[in-house]
């Protein structure tokens, strides 16, 4: 029970001054899935992709690993956008809310990276 | 952690019926929420059978019949029964409009009847609007200048200039829009919904007020504005026609012009 105004309540904390950015790269990263995912699975039907010589060769040449690396990069980063939003959007209570946020943000820097290293050493033929 | 399942005082149980007056001829059942939360009892869904040949053509003809005629204890709101005042809005054959505007003929089988979607209840179709006025307000609804106003006459608009505020100054404040928008269901306690955000684009474009920077850094935060996920539900329930969605979009494009 609290006494507090209506008016004082809808005001709360203020402001976050936040906002524009995630809506800026949200369509930014969109934008950029579109050719990225065409490329990607144009590539992967004109190939052979169940054999592991010829998808280890495909993906050795610098272009495609290129792309893929971006590929990723743009999926994660949009994917972790998404994700905070939902989670935003539903989890109401402060404390699990942040350590949510923090969690799957750490996730996703975790997949990006992941993603990317897998890309580097099947491109310089690491794994070999 | 997301409900999933209504609150028990929020289950509504099979109420009473109410048969029609003898000798009517037309009737229609109207199947109308009720709840007093003095009486300490969940809702209960209530059901009158109304003779549409000695009522007047809308829903709100009905309701007024009803509580004059059969059942005084219906509490509703209504005031200037002609779509101007935004008194009887509630939830109508599934859909949030005015009681006065909408056509018994308009709605097949039984008219069922539920108090805006996601509020408190006061009482039967009454929702506690404090919150939503408190929203309204927060967006300082009033003209800001540094300007100081022409001695001698009003502060000129063209006719250009109007025409940008035409649109959106029409809002009665039903709240239709707002309580007809998950995202307003979830978190309205800091997302500000699309009645207010419509509220804060008619000042944000009015060409006599100098505050339009405040007001959009009023309203850079990720939940007072970007709650809006473009469902549209808004601009779908607005009985008046107007396009609360497009003001939203049109205010996050001023949100990224002032940044790119």
């Amino acid at each position: 029970m609290s006494l507090k105004s209506p008016l004082g309540r809808v005001l709360g904390l203020g402001a976050a001054g936040e906002g524009p950015g995630h809506w800026w790269a949200q369509r930014l990263s969109a934008a950029a899935l579109v050719p990225l995912t065409l490329w990607f699975a144009l590539s992967v039907a004109g190939i052979d992709a169940g054999n592991y010589y010829v998808v280890d060769a495909w993906l050795s040449r610098p272009l495609n690993a290129l792309l893929a690396i971006l590929l990723v990069l743009a999926a994660t980063y949009h994917a972790s956008l998404g994700v905070q939003v939902v989670a935003e959007d539903y989890i109401h209570a402060p404390g699990p809310r942040a350590v949510l946020l923090g969690l799957l943000r750490l996730a996703h820097v975790a997949l990006a990276v992941g993603g990317v290293f897998a890309v580097v050493v099947v491109a310089t033929g690491g794994a070999a | 952690m997301a409900q999933f399942r209504l609150p028990p005082n929020s289950r509504v149980a099979a109420g009473r019926h109410f048969p029609a007056a003898p000798g009517a001829t037309q009737t229609r059942r109207f199947a109308i929420y009720r709840y007093d939360p003095a009486a300490g009892a969940t809702p209960r869904l209530d059901t009158y059978d109304v003779d549409t040949g000695r009522c007047g053509p809308m829903v709100l003809d009905a309701l007024i019949k009803i509580k004059n005629e059969v059942d005084p204890t219906l509490t509703f709101r209504r005031s200037c029964r002609e779509g101007i005042c935004g008194s009887c809005a509630m939830n109508i054959d599934g859909v949030n409009t005015l009681a006065c505007i909408q056509a018994i003929d308009g709605i097949r089988g039984d008219v069922r009847i539920y108090p805006l979607p996601h509020m408190p209840v006061i009482k039967d179709l009454v929702p506690d609007l404090t919150n939503f006025y408190a929203q309204y307000a927060s967006i300082k609804p009033w003209l800001q200048t540094r300007t100081p106003a022409p001695p001698d006459r009003e502060r000129l608009q063209s006719k250009e200039d109007q025409e940008l505020i035409n649109s959106p100054s029409a809002c009665i404040l039903c709240a239709c829009c707002s309580t007809s928008c998950p995202s307003y269901w979830w978190n309205s306690d800091r997302y500000l919904g699309p009645a207010a955000l419509l509220a804060a684009y008619r000042w944000l474009v009015d060409t006599r007020d100098e505050a339009t920077g405040e007001r959009l850094d009023d309203l850079e935060d990720p939940f007072r504005l970007y709650r809006c996920h473009t469902i549209m539900n808004c601009t779908n329930a607005c009985p008046k026609d107007l396009n609360p969605a497009r003001a939203i979009a049109a205010t996050k494009r001023m949100m990224a012009e002032r940044r790119l």
